[in-house]
């Protein structure tokens, strides 16, 4: 399979993605098929591999989950991107998919406060389970005395 | 009761003593050498005061008892631990008719006392209250009762051999350059598994695993510290020690060596230190195996390899005796 | 003082906490078939001889086997990704040497290469060249400790596995004199600039570069026949710690794990950067997946390493070593709007680092695939079922730095 191929498949099963090509492609899926994607992913575009997944806090936006898998053997890898929209914090987990995204979407929780529906194990992974807030969200700015360092 | 009595072991306890502290020095020294480093250098010349120092740190730590340590157990552990490390000298002769008591079961009597060191270790393990001391105690066990019969069985090669239980006899069966290491095949055998059964009983590597400070941190001594835990290492050397007498003695011809008779002591010592040594080559080149390897080599490989070595012994003696 | 912290927040982690099923806690612990006797849970760190730094496991023991693993990490979190929206793409390379600091130059080639990569900066030919010297004797350098450490979390600190951390620390010694001679630094280097590299080979650099090559593919030698020829090593490394191919593409383990575990794959040949394509050099691979065989990856790898700096070093092209000559200020690298995502090979895997840039001095997002992080995360699927003496075995081969796991 190429990355053409690959463009080719995605538009045919998923309507609603934008596809970008280049390296890696970028595919902007829409949060409710989130999970039916990655499966998608895995099984018909043999991306086996789970780099990383992440999110970003575009503030009035909302925030963006961001995965990346890659296919090893043919060489192209899939950047899949979600805008959960304002005030969500919601999203389906990859977990049952790639058992790699279980501690990215426990950092992600850790740091975004974004829910992973059916994540086996959402708890804090770098703070500790009595951190207040979530770090990396824009909101949470560095220099305002937060506990602990008030 | 003559004073002798009384002397011989306060002599043969401190000379001990002595020896273990040094043979420390000696097997750091010899590890740094291996490890291209230069070892301790810095109190007195060539760090040659540096057990003393040690020593002297030990004494001063703060003892620390663990608040949910059994006490008693924890404060008697060091002690039965060392007690029968010590007792394994008594039966020693450093030359003939030097030592505390020449036992006419004298082999018997090191083995049997060397196996009850056991006890302490179990009651340190146990009494400290700590998961990693209570799984190194487990470990002990379970690899001091796989090893000791190995170990015994090779152990009685050269009684066999010799046709006598009694220390003294077994050296002078030795006499003339006939050691036993040199015995056709045999010999050779025996001294094998009896290192490497001796290094099993000592709990030196590649069998440390009750030490085994990766996983356990230190195991069975975890909570110990400064004159308890001093007890316990004192304890360790002076029974590695006594092993490379005990080796020295059934398989280099105990004092026997060249020159004129008061040198045998001497002989003795520097054969059993270049056991020490070669134990501690093994240490410190060797990674530690699992305890399920520990178990299956000895259940499996040294114990009937040993018994066979036994069988074949005896027939050779009876052959030998018969025509 | 906290006003504008949502309530929602604010009490996020127990609001998780209750809305997890018994079923959903139930599965936090992975489960083995087992009928009767005791367990007991035993912490491995945070304060362990082999734990690397600051690692719990709580292990469930039943004997001597494990049975699950749960494991804790952040005690080394130093919020390097928040860190880095407030520093500018000047600053930022000689904190980024901070995240994996047994192998800092990777991590700042990383960032450097994304700023790059968005800014369509180009980077002078010796620049490359440099930059591929000192990522391979980096990762020559963190393959030397992670076999003395592996190997005494193995034969242990008082045992055949000290000795052979202390050869290998010695071979370390003099790499990190040749950094020291480059950069002035010996652990963290700040050598990475966008645009370029902040030094110039001083003289005679290359020349010691080449006998301090020459003594470690030796060493290297010596070690091996130290290691493979000795039984118990053997035993303790073979059939230890399988990683499947599937388990290990799924969890997105990278580098010398991945390709001991029968996949061939390396960024330095699959996407080549910073001129790889100009060396020749081949991928070493295991199909194993135990301890043994990505020891022997590692091993063939500082072979590799070794020939492809040597190759470098004679092919080193005269010019300026950065497009940015005489970077003043700490502002004066602007970045155009855009994203990347790169990643370098470093010596524990894929080091990603993925860069969002606003258009102003200083990255919108920052987000660091940190290869430990990931090749750690194996740790649950694999441990269950091994003896408590194989832990630090397992865990001392997949090699950990966890500066770079908790970032």
């Amino acid at each position: 399979m190429t990355a053409e191929q690959a463009t080719a498949l995605i538009a045919e099963r998923f309507a609603g993605a934008q596809v970008t090509a280049g390296i890696p492609l970028v595919v902007m899926v829409p949060p409710d098929q989130w999970g039916a994607f990655a499966q998608f992913a895995k099984e018909t575009l043999g991306c086996q591999f789970f780099s990383f997944s992440s999110a970003v806090d575009w503030k009035a936006d909302g925030l963006e989950v961001i995965a990346r898998v890659e296919n090893l053997d043919a060489g192209f890898a899939v950047m899949m991107k979600t805008r959960l929209g304002p005030g969500v914090s919601t999203c389906a987990s990859m977990v049952p998919v790639y058992r790699g995204a279980n501690w990215m979407e426990r950092e992600c929780w850790d740091m975004f406060g974004i829910r992973f529906e059916g994540h086996p194990d959402l708890r804090r992974i770098l703070l500790e389970d009595s951190w207040v807030g979530h770090p990396l969200l824009k909101s949470y700015a560095v220099d305002t005395p937060y506990p602990p360092y008030r | 009761m003559t004073l002798t009595m009384l002397i011989a072991p306060f002599v043969v306890l401190n000379v001990v003593i002595g020896m273990v502290t040094y043979v420390t020095l000696l097997e750091r020294k010899f590890a740094a050498r291996m490890q291209s480093r230069i070892g301790p250098y810095r109190v007195g010349p060539h760090g040659l005061l540096q057990p003393i120092a040690d020593a002297l740190k030990l004494m001063m730590k703060e003892d620390i008892v663990p608040t949910a340590a059994d006490r008693s157990i924890y404060n008697l552990a060091p002690i039965v631990f060392l007690l029968p490390c010590m007792l394994i000298f008594a039966t020693i002769p450093f030359a003939p008719g030097l030592g505390v008591a020449d036992l006419n079961i004298g082999i018997l009597f090191f083995l049997a006392v060397s196996a009850m060191e056991i006890v302490g270790l179990f009651m340190a393990g146990w009494g400290s209250n700590n998961k990693y001391a209570l799984l190194s105690a487990m470990r002990a066990v379970n690899q001091i009762i796989s090893y000791d019969l190995p170990f015994i069985f090779s152990a009685l090669v050269p009684v066999l051999l010799a046709g006598s239980l009694r220390l003294s006899d077994i050296a002078a069966a030795q006499g003339g350059g006939y050691w036993f290491i040199f015995y056709p095949v045999i010999g050779q055998l025996a001294f094998l598994f009896f290192i490497i059964s001796t290094l099993a009983a000592e709990n030196r590597v590649p069998f440390d695993i009750l030490e085994a400070e990766s996983e356990l941190v230190a195991g069975f001594r975890v909570e110990y510290s400064g004159m308890k835990f001093a007890l316990i290492q004192l304890g360790e050397y002076a029974h590695v020690i006594g092993s490379s007498y005990l080796g020295a003695l059934l398989f280099l011809g105990a004092w026997g060596g060249p020159g004129p008779e008061w040198l045998g002591p001497i002989w003795f010592t520097l054969k059993a230190v270049v056991l020490f040594l070669l134990v501690t080559w093994v240490r410190w080149s060797f990674v530690r195996i699992r305890v399920d390897q520990i178990l299956a080599l000895s259940w499996k490989v040294l114990m009937p390899a040993t018994l066979l070595l036994l069988v074949a012994t005896g027939m050779v003696v009876v052959w030998r005796i018969a025509p | 003082m906290s006003g504008n912290i949502p309530i929602a927040d604010r009490e996020g982690p127990r609001r998780i906490e209750q809305e997890l099923t018994e079923a959903d806690r139930s599965r936090r612990k992975i489960e083995f078939d087992y009928s009767g006797g005791e367990r007991l849970s035993m912490n491995m760190g945070p304060q362990h001889p082999s734990a690397h730094g600051v690692f719990r496991a709580i292990l469930e023991l039943e004997g001597e086997e494990v049975v699950g693993v749960d494991a804790v990490i952040g005690y080394l979190h130093r919020c390097h990704e928040k860190l880095a929206e407030t520093l500018t793409y000047a600053q930022y390379p000689s904190i980024a040497s901070k995240t994996d600091y047994v192998a800092a130059m990777t991590s700042e080639f990383a960032y450097v290469m994304a700023a790059e990569q968005i800014g369509k900066i180009e980077v002078p030919k010796r620049a490359q060249y440099l930059r591929v010297i000192c990522a391979e004797l980096q990762r020559i350098a963190s393959h030397l400790l992670w076999l003395g450490t592996w190997c005494m979390d193995m034969g242990g600190a008082l045992g055949g596995g000290a000795t052979i951390f202390l050869y290998t620390i010695r071979e370390r010694e003099t790499i990190l004199d040749l950094f020291e001679e480059l950069v002035g630094a010996r652990l963290l280097y700040g050598f990475f600039q966008v645009g370029g590299v902040r030094y110039d080979a001083p003289a005679n650099w290359i020349e010691h570069c080449r006998t301090t090559l020459d003594a470690i593919d030796g060493r290297v030698v010596e070690y091996e026949q130290m290691l493979e020829g000795n039984p118990f090593f053997l035993a303790r490394a073979k059939g230890v710690g399988f990683i499947s191919r599937e388990l290990a593409e799924d969890v997105g383990i990278a580098g010398p794990l991945l390709r001991g575990s029968g996949v061939n794959f390396d960024i330095r040949k699959a996407a080549p950067y910073s001129s790889y394509e100009d060396f020749q050099f081949t991928i070493p691979v295991e199909t194993v997946g135990d301890c043994f065989a990505r020891y022997r990856v590692r091993m063939a790898e500082f072979r590799q390493a070794s020939s492809i700096a040597r190759q470098a070093l004679d092919k080193l092209p005269e010019g300026p070593i950065s497009s940015m000559p005489g970077l003043k200020s700490v502002a004066q690298v602007r970045i155009p709007k855009g994203e990347a995502y790169t990643r370098v090979e470093g010596p524990r895997g894929e080091v990603g680092c993925y860069l969002i840039a606003d258009g102003t001095a200083k990255p919108y997002r920052m987000k660091w695939r940190g290869a430990s992080f990931s090749n750690l995360a194996v740790l649950p699927y694999i441990v269950p079922g091994v003896k408590v003496a194989d832990v630090p075995a397992i865990m001392g081969s997949v090699d950990p730095v966890f500066g770079e796991v908790d970032r």
